[in-house]
């Protein structure tokens, strides 16, 4: 699923940036002494959630706010992608993988002041996993038969079929813990048992959390902490320098990095996302059926030039659906070496020696937008030719991700490991694969990490070979912060702008 | 015969060179406009690039001759669809009076509800982003302003002695129209129809800004500046070039529209200068 959520571009980003930057600026340098005490901090967002509920919506930007500030899951991601204790103390599996047993924190309280007891664990996942759940990765909880309470401090879970992935999928933001007196509020006024409790939303503007007095676990540094949403470019790059915001995640204007990293003031971090980055294809849409030509537009794309349009290099290449930080990876980035001859008789050997036309349908991010525009060059170079059509991300969803009408489209895939989509038959590549899907049970079977990442290889190897999709690169993590800031996440293992363990230095 | 009024000489030069840049464009230009060169991007002006090169490499100064044609041609089949439908409909209410007055006046309300931008952009939702639509959203918008200008002027000249006279020897409703009525308003559309070239070369503008007007490779000026906007900090000129070809364009036909007026309209009648 891609990340985005649509909202209306700020006409006036950039004058209200100004001023803004001009407003806080002069009151914040007045006192500079003031600096070395401050509590706060303000974190720029691109993208404004629609609310603040992390189970009921896919937008991304809902658990960049919330997830391990204010809402907990059982378990949860750290900062470098492990699956640590959240909630749930500690926990056992048993032998033939069906049984999870969890141990709850015991001084674990909603921020309303009730206790976070196996009553709330139990309500959030059967409400997760309920026929008319509304939760955005409801395949996540589809593996549980049962949930049950022998005590209030345990949970116990019973699984219809091993999952490997589900103790991964328990530390997502969607699975974060809820108390049934407040789930139906949490949208606007969201209720949690972080480390941080809400404080209030300026619509358009800013959502502001302010530390929990009563959070059981180790208590944050920052009393205060402000996600402000700036979607202008240079706005953003405007606020930064203005002091307006602290620090700016998933940073996407790469051309302004250079200004950044020069100036002492700032610190620039580079880190990874789970964000693959393809070219979509319609596997079921004439003449892409046809592996050849998938081949070939494999071949006609030069990785290395997109990378350094799109991203000013700040990425890397992929060869297939899986990114290359993760235990498991295989390079596959030079089974099809850029070659436009090679996909011309490709493409001739497939019955279309003076190439095709199809329709290139582009969600609004600027990377989706900018490597369209160069992907649609390259395949012209082979005589492939590309009608751009630009789509708002509601047009996008509905027609290519929903409705599977489209030719091609580029997007970044967010979720962290889901490669898994690939045997879904009604995913919107319309790829059917048995012996992919074979290996998706197989790695549903086993718990082993050393075999876990070598049937993790023989899917990526199967993608790559079927050129399902046009694997590009990795979008990366860039984070501009004040250079006084420590504790920021460099990289982005999970949707989430964890500011838990941030402080002034 | 009347001097020419400075503002038609302005317009007209102006204008002049921007066909001239279009018709250049169509035999040469300095480098392809969609010549992708990322290793080359971002450089200033200079011997090579005169104008240099954008985020992707590619020729600004080819790109801004090619976007020339883009914006003529788009405002020259916006103008000529209001042209087409606008001046009929305007004739037609102003000789029909009554009902079919009233209907035709209600549609044209009925579009300037919207502003043209807003509706352009409704119309490239649902039909989606492209040169086609932008074309026939801005000629909607301009057969609606043309209509009113034609129908208002054909009224007044309905009431003009020549025309009774015309009616009372047992002329035709039609034929007074195309004899008597047209030529005497001609004058009037033609200046509003400059003037609506100019606002539709803004607004395709606009709209290639947004991304729904011009689609890649194919160069617009408002995509320039849409995607000089990101490098306002780091490579400002990117952002002048494009801007500076609107404005010319802009001010030139309105110069133009404006001294059309001054040179047609007997009161304007003045001693030659200006």
């Amino acid at each position: 699923m891609p990340n985005r959520k649509p909202r209306p571009a700020a006409a006036a980003g950039l004058a209200a940036g100004l001023l803004a930057a001009l407003a806080f600026g002069s009151a914040l340098g007045g006192a500079p002494a003031l600096a070395q005490t401050r509590a706060d901090v303000v974190v720029g967002m691109a993208l404004e959630p629609p609310h603040l509920d992390p189970t009921a919506g896919a937008a991304a930007a809902i658990k960049e706010v919330t997830y391990a500030n204010l809402y907990e899951p059982l378990t949860r991601v750290d900062a470098e992608g492990n699956v640590v204790p959240a909630l749930a103390r500690t926990w056992t599996v048993s032998e033939d993988g069906l049984t999870y047993r969890f141990t709850l924190r015991s001084g674990a309280k909603f921020h309303d002041g009730s206790v976070c007891d196996s009553a709330d664990v139990k309500f959030s996942l059967d409400r997760a996993r309920a026929t008319d759940s509304v939760n955005a990765q409801k395949a996540y909880f589809a593996s549980i038969a049962a949930v049950e309470t022998p005590d209030p401090g345990t949970v116990v879970v019973t699984l219809s079929r091993p999952d490997g992935l589900f103790l991964f999928h328990m530390a997502s933001g969607d699975a974060a813990i809820v108390a049934p007196e407040s789930a139906s509020t949490n949208k606007q006024k969201p209720v949690g048992t972080g480390p941080f409790k809400f404080d209030r939303w300026v619509a358009g503007d800013r959502v502001v959390l302010v530390r929990n007095p009563d959070y059981d676990g180790p208590k944050p540094a920052l009393e205060r902490v402000s996600f402000r949403f700036i979607s202008d470019p240079a706005a953003q790059v405007a606020a930064l320098k203005a002091g307006d915001v602290d620090a700016f995640t998933l940073f996407s204007t790469y051309e302004a990095l250079p200004e950044f990293r020069n100036d002492p003031k700032f610190t620039v971090t580079v880190g990874t996302t789970e964000g693959e980055t393809i070219l979509s294809t319609n596997n079921a849409r004439k003449p892409f059926d046809d592996v050849r030509v998938r081949r070939a537009m494999a071949h006609a794309i030069d990785r290395k030039t997109l990378i350094e349009g799109v991203l000013y290099g700040n990425g890397a290449a992929i060869g297939s659906h899986f990114p290359p930080h993760r235990a498991g990876y295989v390079d596959l980035t030079g089974l099809y070496p850029y070659d436009p001859a090679k996909a011309k008789a490709l493409l001739a050997e497939a019955g279309l020696p003076n190439g095709f036309d199809t329709t290139l349908r582009l969600p609004p991010p600027p990377y989706a937008r900018r490597g369209g525009e160069l992907v649609a060059a390259m395949l012209a170079e082979v005589g492939i030719r590309v009608k751009i059509e630009p789509m708002e991300w509601a047009a996008w969803l509905e027609k290519v991700f929903k409705g599977k009408d489209y030719d091609l489209s580029m997007i970044a895939h967010t979720e962290p490991l889901d490669i898994d989509v690939y045997g879904r038959a009604d995913y919107y590549f319309n790829y059917r694969n048995d012996r992919f899907k074979a290996l998706d049970e197989e790695l549903n079977r086993t718990q082993d990490p050393a075999k876990r990442n070598a049937l993790y290889g023989d899917q990526q190897r199967l993608l790559a070979e079927d050129a399902v999709n046009g694997f590009l690169f990795m979008l990366p993590s860039v984070t501009v912060q004040n250079a006084k800031l420590a504790g920021m996440w460099a990289n982005r293992p999970i949707q989430a702008n964890d500011v838990t363990g941030v402080s002034w230095k | 015969m009347r001097r020419l009024p400075l503002s038609l000489w302005l317009g007209l030069t102006l204008v002049a060179l921007l066909l001239a840049v279009a018709l250049l464009s169509l035999v040469w230009t300095p480098f392809p406009a969609d010549k992708i060169r990322v290793v080359a991007r971002l450089r200033p002006p200079g011997a090579e690039h005169w104008l240099g090169t954008d985020h992707f490499g590619r020729d600004v100064l080819s790109m801004i001759m090619v976007g020339a044609r883009n914006s003529l041609s788009i405002g020259a089949m916006a103008v000529g669809l209001g042209l087409v439908f606008g001046v009929p409909l305007g004739l037609a209410a102003a000789a029909l009076g009554r009902w079919g007055d009233e209907i035709l006046a209600r549609l044209g309300d009925l579009v300037f509800a919207f502003p043209a931008v807003l509706s352009a952009i409704l119309l490239t939702a649902v039909l989606g982003a492209g040169a086609v639509n932008v074309v026939l959203a801005l000629g909607l918008f301009n057969a609606a302003v043309l209509a009113r200008v034609t129908r208002g002027a054909a009224q007044a000249v309905w009431r003009r002695e020549f025309v009774r006279a015309a009616l009372a020897l047992g002329r035709e409703p039609l034929s007074v129209t195309l004899v008597h009525v047209l030529p005497n308003v001609a004058g009037i559309v033609t200046v509003q129809a400059t003037v609506l070239f100019a606002v539709a070369i803004v607004n395709e503008a606009a709209l290639s800004y947004l991304g729904l007007g011009i689609q890649p490779p194919s160069p617009s000026w408002g995509k320039m500046l849409g995607d000089a906007q990101t490098h306002l900090f780091t490579a400002p000129l990117q952002a002048v070039f494009p801007g500076l070809a609107i404005a010319l364009s802009v001010l030139g036909l309105t110069l133009l529209g404006d001294g059309l007026r001054d040179w047609l309209d007997p009161r304007h009648r003045t001693s030659g200068i200006l």
